[in-house]
């Protein structure tokens, strides 16, 4: 498969009063054609600001894409004009958060904002629009097009807003979707409809999906490759399979182990003690040493570098490298 | 961009750990950060200290009338001037200074006492005190405020109430109609602060209502209070002002900025003696701009809303 | 059996809606609607449900930070709910509540020894002068140290907040303890501590839990019993093991298998319920579920299913079981 898009060296860095904090940490990673990528971690390791970096909509001045570079087919995101990136916006790569009623106009129908971009980057007239509206809407597994077309943002449930939020990504058919946490904020039953909309759409027009989560079941549900970050670095990435059944960053290990699954129930839970270091505090030690159960003393020294430590399986930990030794 | 080298970043971060800071000591760092509001603070603390001090080095301090010398233009003796009645202008201005100043302060202290528990009494207890209290301010916001200050200095006109006690009068005008404004805002801030989940918790660990009043809730509203204080004076200051100017607030020989640029209003003065009527307008605006600067800046840094993710 | 520590009778909590000018209430939000449970002393009960379930307005209404609408809530054989204010105040010390946001649930203004000691000041629980020993050895328990002692709640990370809102509540040495999603707003290796932070203390202290969470895993690994809410409705109740391992109500079934397991490609029968929760406002007639159960029939438009026992202490309310 062809790779659809390429991060190389990505960082991006923001301003505090108390300093710099290095959100995205010189990070690369690639997404093929037709895939599903998932970048997994907790709050405030930077899973979102790669997102936001590749869409070009981090906040200035306060965040900055420092270097790197990210390729898409021939060109490179941060170099080209904001005109050429709108473009791309629209039509290439789309997103969707986490909160879908604070990305719709509260006083535009349903119908009308589908309609939109349709208009915009498609070059449809109006009816051709609203006939490919329903379409979306019916696509997205709801019924009663016509009248959800009508309605307004408000008359709607989470559910149904996220889901047209992927009517209206998927609109003009790109070839990247970002979905930053879009179930986060639904309840389980409907996150599995939501879950499952987007499976769909996937398969029907065969473009790549790059899923923001801190959920590891929908990691395992959804994705063919996953990516997990931590405090701004990829501390491990590998195909799904894989990465699941043969864990070998500690701290993938940690989490997979911290999570209760049903039908698996132990006395105890396990838990990784401590908790994630302040953004300010980083030093040239290993990020997740404080933390780690296996930690020798090397990580207290130096970061480890991301490398191969089974095939197609890559991990930035000391306890894979033979430089560990020397 | 600039990025601080890796060897200066550790020590402000343990630096910041050490300092235990209160959300009042980060509110007065970011504030100190904004050069305007410091600018706006710094005129007003100048403005206090020569009127209130300033007038006891003047020897014009007397206010006595010597109508040889009247109408004299600014000159070494009598920097801005001298009046209708031959008194130095410089020396009244800053007089007035002094009355205008405390009648702003007065009237805020006042309107604030009264919107403040009134606001709190409402807010916290609602039920019928609350509609009685509220519906009392709402009536008092459908008036326009300068109408009724008119109609009041025109009462007090009347009924001739002697100079000395109208200066009093005037602060009380004012904190009547300056109270709804504080006491509906008091009271929405702590509508939302009695749904906050601490309030709650407060509940269920069985605290007396003295305790959630004085120790949770009163501290979350005051940031607010000092806000719309400040806001306030300016407000007292420019009516005061247009009480006086109309000949309906404070008179003279009682010297305010507002009964002070009176003089404007005849065409002579005007035209030809711009020394009486400039510096006393010169001082409310400068004066009142300076107080909604900071103002504005003690907003920005204590506003409820931007502290909320906190 | 002993006396239960927690009894809750026809439990109905229904907020009134108002609208237009006069500000008249034309309708309710059946948020708590007939529910009935009891927890034993030690146990953990757990309340699952989705939004508009009312799981959270149950442990409010119990707590009396709402005011029932009608039913009996019996803490220690007493009735909680008819009980004047002062003695209301009294029992508070025994009755605590641990909440989800651990942001909005601390004062921003108070230094953390000030919070956590403050109740034990008014209950008369303990003396100035030893209040900071009491108040140090709570913290410690909950995982803190005394360099936390007078800081105020911005300097905390969310795990950090959870576990001062924790020692809050049992600083005051409570039998019962109503948690409210305390681990929802965690990232997930800080909800693993919680968790078992939440286990440690139910050994240590003897305590009693009524644990209310959306997640049904969260909730196998720490409760005795569970109950599963719909709508303002109990469902379902039966013990840990006999719920997961013979689930009967079709919603149950649904919630389960919604789950997703972080087991990639794992092939499982996967029941995707078709549209949304109903509104509390406006609930759909007979059984509550009918409208989204794939097994509904014409019966369970009409008739509301009865909550009945079917099994060894497992309750249902379903027409087909």
């Amino acid at each position: 498969m062809n790779s659809l898009i390429e991060i190389n060296n990505l960082s991006t860095y923001f301003e505090s009063g108390a300093g710099t904090v290095k959100a995205v940490d010189d990070i690369s990673f690639r997404i093929r054609e037709g895939e599903t990528v998932c970048i997994v971690g907790e709050s405030g390791c930077g899973k979102s600001i790669t997102a936001m970096s590749i869409m070009g909509l981090v906040d200035e001045p306060h965040g900055k894409v420092v270097g790197g570079q990210i390729r898409f087919g021939d060109k490179d995101l941060l170099k080209i004009s904001k005109e050429e990136m709108r473009r791309i916006r629209g039509n290439d790569i789309s997103i969707i958060f986490q909160e879908p009623m604070s990305s719709l106009n509260p006083v535009i129908t349903i119908g009308r904002q589908i309609m939109e971009p349709l208009m915009l980057h498609q070059k449809l007239n109006k009816k051709q629009a609203y006939a490919r509206a329903l379409e979306l809407i019916e696509l997205v597994g709801i019924s009663r097009a016509e009248q959800i077309a009508a309605s307004y943002p408000h008359q709607l449930s989470g559910g149904m807003l996220q889901r047209i939020m992927i009517a209206i990504a998927i609109s003009c058919g790109p070839k990247l979707l970002i979905a930053d946490e879009p179930t986060t904020a639904l309840d389980v039953t409907i996150q599995a409809q939501v879950l499952e909309t987007l499976r769909q759409s996937k398969e029907q027009s065969n473009m790549s999906i790059m899923l923001i989560t801190h959920d590891l079941g929908v990691v395992a549900e959804m994705a063919d490759y996953v990516i997990v970050m931590y405090a701004g670095k990829i501390v491990e990435e590998g195909d799904v399979e894989e990465l699941f059944e043969r864990p070998k960053h500690p701290y993938t290990r940690g989490l997979l182990k911290s999570k209760p699954i049903i039908g698996q129930r132990a006395e105890q839970l396990y838990s990784i003690p401590g908790q994630v270091p302040s953004p300010l505090e980083l030093t040239e030690s290993c990020y997740f040493h404080d933390r780690c159960e296996s930690c020798i003393p090397i990580c207290r020294i130096r970061q480890p570098k991301l490398s191969e430590v089974a095939a197609g399986h890559l991990a930035a930990c000391w306890l894979y490298e033979e430089e560990a030794e020397a | 961009m600039s990025i601080p080298t890796t060897a200066g970043r550790p020590e402000k971060a343990i630096r910041a750990l050490d300092v235990s800071d209160s959300l009042w000591r980060q509110s007065i760092r970011q504030l100190r950060k904004n050069k305007l509001a410091v600018a706006g603070f710094a005129f007003i603390a100048f403005m206090f200290l020569i009127c209130f001090i300033g007038p006891l080095f003047s020897p014009y301090a007397d206010g006595k009338i010597n109508p040889a010398n009247m109408h004299q233009p600014p000159s070494a003796k009598h920097w801005l001037g001298t009046d209708l009645l031959g008194r130095d202008v410089l020396t009244r201005l800053l007089q007035a200074g002094r009355i205008s100043l405390t009648v702003g302060l007065a009237s805020m202290a006042l309107s604030m006492t009264i919107g403040t528990v009134l606001g709190i009494v409402s807010g916290y207890y609602r039920g019928v005190v609350d509609q009685i209290i509220m519906r009392v301010a709402d009536l008092l916001f459908t008036i326009p405020g300068l109408p009724i200050l008119f109609i009041m200095g025109a009462l007090m006109s009347d009924w001739k109430i002697p100079t000395d006690y109208r200066l009093y009068l005037v602060m009380l005008m004012l904190s009547i109609i300056g109270w709804p404004g504080v006491a509906r805002l008091v009271r929405s801030q702590m509508l939302t602060l009695r749904e906050r989940e601490y309030m709650q918790a407060a509940d269920v660990l069985g605290l007396s209502d003295k305790r959630k009043l004085f120790r949770h809730l009163l501290p979350n509203v005051f940031p607010l209070l000092i806000v719309i204080a400040t806001l306030s004076i300016g407000g007292a200051i420019l009516s005061e002002s247009a009480l006086s100017f109309f000949g309906l607030g404070v008179m003279p020989p009682t010297p305010t900025w507002g009964n002070m640029i009176d003089a404007a209003n005849n065409v002579i003065d005007f035209e030809k003696r711009p020394w009486l009527w400039i510096p006393p307008g010169l001082a409310i605006f400068l004066t009142v701009i300076a107080i909604n600067i900071f103002g504005d800046g003690l907003r920005d840094v204590l506003d409820p809303k931007q502290n909320t993710s906190r | 059996m002993s006396e239960a520590l927690l009894e809750v009778r026809r439990l109905k909590k229904y907020f009134p809606i108002n609208a237009g000018l006069l500000n008249r209430t034309v309708g309710y939000v059946k948020a708590v609607d007939d529910i009935s449970f009891t927890i034993q002393p030690g146990e953990t009960f757990g309340l699952v449900g989705e939004s508009g379930s009312g799981k959270s307005t149950v442990g409010r209404t119990i707590l009396r930070l709402h005011e029932k609408t009608s039913g009996d809530v019996l803490f220690k054989g007493i009735p909680f709910h008819g009980l004047p204010k002062t003695e209301v105040r009294k029992l508070r010390p025994k009755m605590q509540l641990i909440f989800q946001d651990p942001y909005s649930s601390l004062n921003p203004r108070i230094r953390i020894g000030d919070a956590i000691g403050e109740s034990l000041l008014e209950h008369g629980l303990a003396e100035k002068d030893e209040l900071r020993d009491v108040v140090l050895d709570v913290l410690e328990a909950c995982g803190l140290s005394s360099y936390h002692y007078s800081r105020f709640p911005h300097e905390f990370s969310g795990g950090q907040r959870q576990r001062l809102g924790i020692a809050r509540a049992l600083v005051l040495n409570p039998d019962f303890i109503i948690a409210d999603e305390p681990v929802s707003a965690l990232d997930v290796s800080i909800q693993a501590q919680i968790i078992n932070l939440f286990q440690k203390l139910q050994h240590t202290r003897g305590l009693t839990y009524l644990f209310i969470s959306h997640d049904l895993s969260v909730v196998e690994h720490l409760c005795n019993r569970i109950g599963v809410m719909y709508l303002g409705s109990m469902m379902e109740m039966a013990s840990r093991d006999e719920l997961f391992s013979r689930p009967l109500h079709p919603y149950t079934k649904a919630l389960l298998s919604a789950i997703p397991v972080p087991v990639p490609r794992l092939k499982r029968e996967r029941i995707v319920l078709k549209g949304d929760i109903p509104s509390p406002a406006n609930p759909p007639s007979g059984c509550k579920f009918h409208t989204r159960c794939p097994l509904a029939t014409a019966q369970c438009k009409e008739l509301v299913p009865e909550f009945r026992l079917v099994g060894d202490d497992h309750y249902v309310a379903c027409h087909l079981v």
